[in-house]
């Protein structure tokens, strides 16, 4: 009787602080999830629509909007461009990361801690600081309006984080592999092939997922380093449409809504890997 | 290895057999180190270099910079009001992340905690916004905060307040910065509340709970147990907010282009306007520098300070 009538007193000194909890979270979630929900819901309307009652659901749903941005090639070459430019600084940044983060995770040299300190300054300012000497160099070269352009300097601006993050993975594989594999006459190239990479496979993935987001949604680059309509970026794209067409709000909403649709699957998807990266560079190092 | 194995191997590097482990170790050190080099130097270290050439030049980047002005693009940088009002704004919202923003993350994470029930939908969505692009988040939030009710979802909401105006959120002097705080926070609270839970997760909960059982109710425990505990956590969300607020460029470039009247304007949007649209190149390098500068003195200054040097993911 005693104990029911404590563990009672338990539960409702349990259930305030609960409730309370629950209360603050699902308003934070209102409004991270509100301007996410009326932009969806505007792309579903006609214009004459959006002007008539711009906030409640869109009953029915019109597609058009959709149809409309989908029709147009510009789309389809902007999404192009995107992916062209996204695969390409998310190998480079795997390769050469992966090929950095093993030296430094494995083999003793001298000026080591030098060599590591040196590439990981880039933490210390983010590209927008340095985009504008970034452009001198590469007009000096003739790379501009290229997308070689743009990957090599998001490669170039992702190389300190990911090196930090993946040599912390590197060197939590036992050493005594490598002992093992050396004994067995692997060369160090075999070594980092065979049995680095395969045991650093989510690693890469954490870092990959993450890089293309970053590259994904990276405007300054592109802004900057490309001149022809014909190479823009979707987020470079986003920007010029919602400028021309700032008067039609749905078509805006459905453009928007459009182009932020594979950045949310993707992170569906890959929640666990954009994580797994995020908070392991946070954490290691 | 015996010889099946060898046969079977995908992977052989022909001179194997011939060269000393040693030289092995130095061309390997060699060869996997020169792509990172390589790249971080010709697109990072060097253009920044060139850039401290032509900040003694005026330049407007048609043909070789010739009109050698030494030290007068810095002098005119920290002399112009403009520029003055741009590093106040920077720091603004430094102060303003550092104290709202922050803090409410850390609040978030210990709410959800470790085991409360709907934790990985919560996670889910506080960091949803953190995926979509600066871009896509400057024009919902221009929509959002149109003056006009009928377009501007904030609005709506405040006129249904008795006694209240429509404000011109993004069009107000006063106003402006407060709005863009806004939008930083909505994008990237859920950054700060994920490294804070993922921080929590490597505190033992017996610690916690060893300092309720000596009687320390849940604010003491947090206040005396938890955030010393998350030291390292949070000195990493401290550098990622001031880096992130001191350059800070797409927002605000979408949303108000530093306006109205620079009331918005924050450093890289003034280094933008003067590098990429009055095409003024030395100037525009000298005021790069400048960033830089601030940039490194707080990144050194900072790492001097906490006293573990702990660098930071992310962004």
């Amino acid at each position: 009787m005693v104990i029911a009538r404590a563990q009672k007193r338990n539960t409702t000194k349990k259930m305030l602080p609960r409730f309370f909890q629950y209360l603050v979270l699902s308003i934070t979630t209102l409004i991270v999830l509100v301007p996410i929900v009326i932009m969806v819901f505007g792309a579903l309307k006609t214009r004459g629509e959006m002007f008539s009652h711009p906030y409640t659901p869109p009953i029915p749903a019109h597609w058009e909007n959709f149809a409309t941005i989908l029709k147009a090639p510009s789309f389809w070459l902007m999404l192009r461009n995107s992916l062209i430019v996204m695969v390409g600084s998310t190998g480079g940044v795997l390769i050469v990361c992966s090929l950095a983060s093993f030296i430094f995770a494995r083999m003793q040299f001298r000026g080591k801690d030098l060599a590591f300190n040196f590439l990981t300054l880039g933490l210390m300012f983010p590209i927008t600081v340095a985009i504008m000497p970034v452009y001198l160099v590469i007009r000096q070269m003739n790379l501009i309006d290229s997308f070689l352009a743009v990957i090599l300097v998001q490669t170039a601006f992702g190389i300190s984080q990911n090196i930090l993050i993946l040599r912390g993975f590197f060197t939590s594989i036992p050493m005594e592999l490598q002992d093992a594999s050396y004994i067995d006459g692997c060369s160090p190239f075999g070594f980092f092939w065979r049995i680095m990479l395969p045991l650093a496979r989510p690693a890469l993935a954490a870092i990959g997922a993450l890089t293309m987001i970053v590259s994904w949604n990276d405007l300054l680059t592109p802004l900057v380093l490309l001149n022809s309509e014909k190479l823009w970026t979707l987020p470079l794209g986003t920007m010029q449409f919602q400028g021309q067409y700032s008067s039609d709000l749905a078509l805006t909403a459905a453009f928007v809504t459009l182009t932020a649709l594979p950045a949310i699957l993707f992170y569906l998807f890959f929640e666990r890997q954009i994580v797994s990266g995020l908070t392991a560079g946070a954490l290691k190092g | 290895m015996n010889i099946s194995q060898v046969l079977k191997s995908p992977f052989r590097w022909p001179w194997r057999i011939n060269i000393s482990r040693r030289v092995q170790d130095r061309l390997a050190i060699f060869l996997f180190l020169l792509p990172s080099f390589v790249i971080f130097l010709l697109f990072i270290i060097y253009p920044i270099i060139r850039a401290a050439y032509f900040s003694m030049f005026n330049w407007n980047g048609m043909g070789p910079a010739t009109i050698f002005v030494g030290v007068n693009n810095f002098k005119q940088i920290l002399t112009d009001h403009v520029f003055i009002k741009s590093i106040e704004n920077c720091l603004l919202i430094v102060v303003l992340s550092l104290a709202v923003q922050l803090p409410l993350a850390m609040m978030l994470a210990i709410m959800v905690g470790r085991e409360l029930p709907g934790r990985a939908f919560f996670r889910a969505v506080f960091f949803m916004p953190y995926v979509l692009s600066e871009v896509i988040t400057a024009i919902i939030w221009l929509g959002l905060f149109s003056a006009d009710p009928e377009r501007g979802f904030i609005n709506a909401l405040l006129i249904l307040i008795p006694g209240v105006q429509a404000q011109n959120f993004l069009g107000d002097i006063n106003q402006v910065m407060g709005c863009i705080f806004i939008v930083l926070t909505w994008k990237y609270f859920g950054l700060h509340m994920l490294l804070y839970m993922a921080g929590l997760q490597n505190i033992p909960r017996e610690i916690e709970e060893a300092a309720m059982i000596d009687g320390a109710n849940r604010w003491q425990t947090v206040r005396r147990v938890t955030i010393p505990l998350l030291g390292s956590t949070i000195r990493t969300t401290i550098l990622l907010s001031v880096l992130g607020s001191l350059t800070q460029f797409n927002l605000v470039w979408i949303m108000t282009r530093g306006g109205p009247v620079n009331a918005s304007e924050v450093m890289s949007t003034y280094m933008y306007r003067y590098a990429f649209i009055r095409f003024q190149l030395g100037y525009g390098s000298a005021v790069a520098l400048v960033i830089l500068a601030v940039c490194l003195i707080f990144s050194i200054m900072y790492l001097r300070l906490s006293r573990q040097p702990d660098y930071l993911g992310g962004v």
